[in-house]
């Protein structure tokens, strides 16, 4: 059902993530690679990415007013953030996560 | 589940004759000459509170309920409480449906600032869940309302126009009737030109204010492959749902009835030839105020819910209450009838809608209570919510609508005293199949009702103006005044009545006093006659004693005359015996 993909520590992680994807297509492969990358990258392993494939549980893209896909969800930290298309823009990736303020390019 | 990636276009079956579905709202599918193109998409678009939403869910609710088609909504705008209880006023419900899973209803939220956009992406998720919703309950019916927040809620436009354009391709290819609704835009007919995708069938809600008051109109626009009224036909938004006006058949096809109805008034039907107005008719009555029309209305409904015949009353002055109780004084009880469920009356206010949405609302009542009998009281009411053009035109829908559904139907209409009599405001004499004229009569300090028919097509009718009595016992007609002095009504006419009687009386007086004159005269004549009869026989008797005097005197004479010459023969001649042989023997002496 879900693919799950956990870095870090046993405990809950800070970062609590969900993918959306309907099947194996080269788009979701890119975001789900995309994704790991940036993970990696800026959140220092406390993370947890759950993948949900709509073609499996379509009525779980109801609860998530999912409507384009991919679409990342940032389930914790609250508030729920949604980032949507392959995440190949990194840049705004991160200022989704709020990893990064919209405005000011510093990193965090 | 199978993939819903559709990459290629399957070639669409060929259509011998374009198949519809019936949508079940009310004058919709006389429109669209059946309903909306079956397995394809209609787009539904109009300002804001048109009724879009509405027109779309009634489209599924009637589909769930009346042809066994679930449905399945798409909110991009509201949830599926806030959608539920918006359209259980208007006696929809949603709930139930859902529980029974004759429709589902999704509720798509989308909010651009919560939402990050990092590259390629596609709305494959709103497949998904349009596909589970329709798989789930075995949906024939979709409805998007309305997809256009797609593009407040998404940065990428050239993204979502082309998915969009698979999604109308997807709904076609599942065979899905759907609507989608769109935002009225500046120019075009949607406000992102939706219109592009959608070419099978555009329906345009708009609405107009006239005067204040607002008249909802539907129009379709565009119906690819099919044959639909064209143009803007007003609809109504009330508890029942949508309805929609279509303009009656411009041809005059209604069959006209040879049975008569009584008018409810027995001197008016006599007036008509002793049977009242032909069934199926349109009567006009007309009259300046206070002359007795809802009166004369009122007796043709009592006689109407006397034979077991529906009635349909449409009051704009009163309420029910007060007519019912103002017909009692002249001693007519239409509270029997109305228990009977014989009588219906509707009683709104004219100014409530627009002159269409108060005919919109004649006719859905009609078609429910189907009643044969119709009075409307009066029209002139109906009139201040309108240009003159449309009150006609609209006007002319009705009648026609009322002949059609084989309707007898009295309209009453006010005429101010200004006014030529014969002149109603709106000019529908040509309209209507009979016409009855009340008017005011004043003369000698007083105020009294005439009647008389200015036109009854095909019916003999009197051409007298008859005096009209309102009466606690209903309405009379009162005997034409028949003499020299013209038509005389009331006291003027009690009056010339007993002069008449008087002039009468003295006339035989008369006679009486010539006959004995006469009398006398013949009697004094025959006397004389007698007395000259005796003079005659007197004289006539004198000469007849003269002639015999002067006989007997002739007698005597001669006798006399006789005796001389008999006693002058003594001497000279021979005795008569022997006078033949007296020569002789003197000769042989």
């Amino acid at each position: 059902m879900t693919k799950s993909d956990r870095a870090g520590k046993p405990a809950a992680p800070k970062w609590e993530l969900k993918l959306y994807v309907a099947g194996q297509t080269a788009k979701s492969l890119q975001a789900f690679s995309n994704l790991k990358h940036i993970c990696e990258v800026h959140l220092d392993g406390e993370y947890h990415i759950e993948v949900i494939d709509l073609l499996k549980n379509p009525q779980l893209a109801k609860g998530d007013q999912i409507l384009a896909l991919p679409t990342l969800v940032r389930k914790l930290p609250a508030p729920v953030k949604k980032i949507i298309g392959d995440l190949s823009n990194t840049e705004r990736v991160l200022v989704g996560l709020d990893l990064r303020s919209r405005n000011t390019k510093v990193g965090v | 589940m199978r993939s819903r990636k559709l990459k290629s276009i399957k070639s669409e079956p060929l259509r011998i004759a374009l198949p519809k579905c019936p949508t079940g709202i009310h004058g919709l599918d006389e429109i669209t000459f059946g309903g909306l193109p079956a397995g394809r998409t209609t787009l539904v678009c109009g300002g804001a509170g048109c009724g879009k939403t509405l027109l779309g869910i009634e489209f599924l609710v009637r589909g769930a309920t009346e042809f066994n088609e679930p449905g399945v909504c798409l909110s991009f705008e509201e949830s599926a409480g806030e959608l539920a209880a918006n359209v259980a006023s208007l006696g929809f419900d949603v709930d139930d449906l859902v529980a029974r899973k004759k429709l589902a209803i999704d509720h798509v939220f989308l909010e651009r600032s919560l939402i990050e956009e990092t590259g390629e992406y596609d709305l494959e998720a709103l497949f998904v869940r349009l596909g589970h919703a329709v798989d789930s309950i075995g949906a024939k019916r979709v409805l998007l309302d309305s997809i256009e927040a797609l593009f407040a809620g998404l940065e990428s436009e050239s993204i979502l126009r082309s998915e969009l354009r698979r999604l109308f391709r997807w709904l076609k290819e599942r065979n899905l009737t759907a609507i989608v609704t769109g935002e009225r835009g500046q120019g075009a007919l949607t406000r992102h030109g939706l219109e592009e995708y959608i070419s099978d069938c555009v329906i345009l809600l708009d609405h107009h204010m006239t005067e204040t008051v607002l008249t909802r109109r539907l129009r379709v626009v565009k119906y690819r492959g099919s044959t639909h009224g064209t143009n803007d036909y007003p609809f109504l938004i009330d508890s029942e749902g949508i309805s929609v006006l279509p303009v009656t058949s411009a041809d005059l096809q209604h069959v006209a009835s040879n049975e008569r109805v009584s008018t409810g008034v027995a001197p008016l039907d006599a007036m008509f030839g002793g049977k009242g107005y032909y069934r199926g008719s349109s009567i006009l009555v007309s009259g300046t105020a206070g002359t007795g029309k809802t009166s004369l209305a009122a007796h043709f409904v009592d006689a109407a819910c006397a034979r077991g015949e529906k009635c349909a009353f449409f009051s704009f002055e009163e309420s029910a209450n007060q007519i019912v109780r103002n017909m009692r004084s002249i001693g007519i009880d239409l509270q029997r009838w109305i228990d009977k469920g014989l009588l219906h009356f509707y009683s709104s206010r004219p100014t409530t809608f627009g002159l269409e949405m108060h005919l919109v609302k004649i006719h859905r009542i009609l078609k429910e209570f189907e009643p044969v009998i119709v009075v409307v009281d009066p029209l002139t009411a109906l009139l201040h919510s309108g240009t003159a053009i449309e009150t006609m035109s609209t006007l002319l829908r009705l009648v026609d609508f009322l002949k059609e559904q084989h309707i007898t139907a009295l309209m009453t209409t006010l005429t101010s005293g200004s006014d030529a009599q014969e002149q109603t405001e709106i000019n529908i004499s040509s309209l209507v199949d009979a016409w009855l004229l009340l008017r005011d009569i004043e003369s000698g300090g007083e105020r009294n009702r005439g009647l008389y028919i200015l036109k009854a097509r095909g019916v003999a009718h009197s051409n007298q103006i008859r005096e009209f009595l309102l009466t606690d016992h209903g309405i009379d007609l009162r005997e034409v005044y028949l003499g020299d002095a013209g038509l005389l009504t009331g006291s003027a006419r009690v009056t010339q009545e007993a002069k008449d009687a008087a002039g009468a009386m003295s006339a035989r007086q008369e006679i009486e006093r010539k006959q004995l004159l006469l009398a006398r005269k013949r009697k004094a004549l025959d006397a004389q006659v007698a007395a000259l009869q005796l003079e005659l026989e007197t004289e006539e008797q004198e000469s007849l004693q003269l002639v015999a005097q002067e006989e007997l005197k002739l007698k005597q004479w001669d006798q006399a005359r006789g005796e001389m010459a008999r006693s002058r023969s003594v001497n000279a001649v021979i005795p008569k015996g022997n006078s033949g042989s007296a020569r002789p023997q003197r000769g042989r002496k």
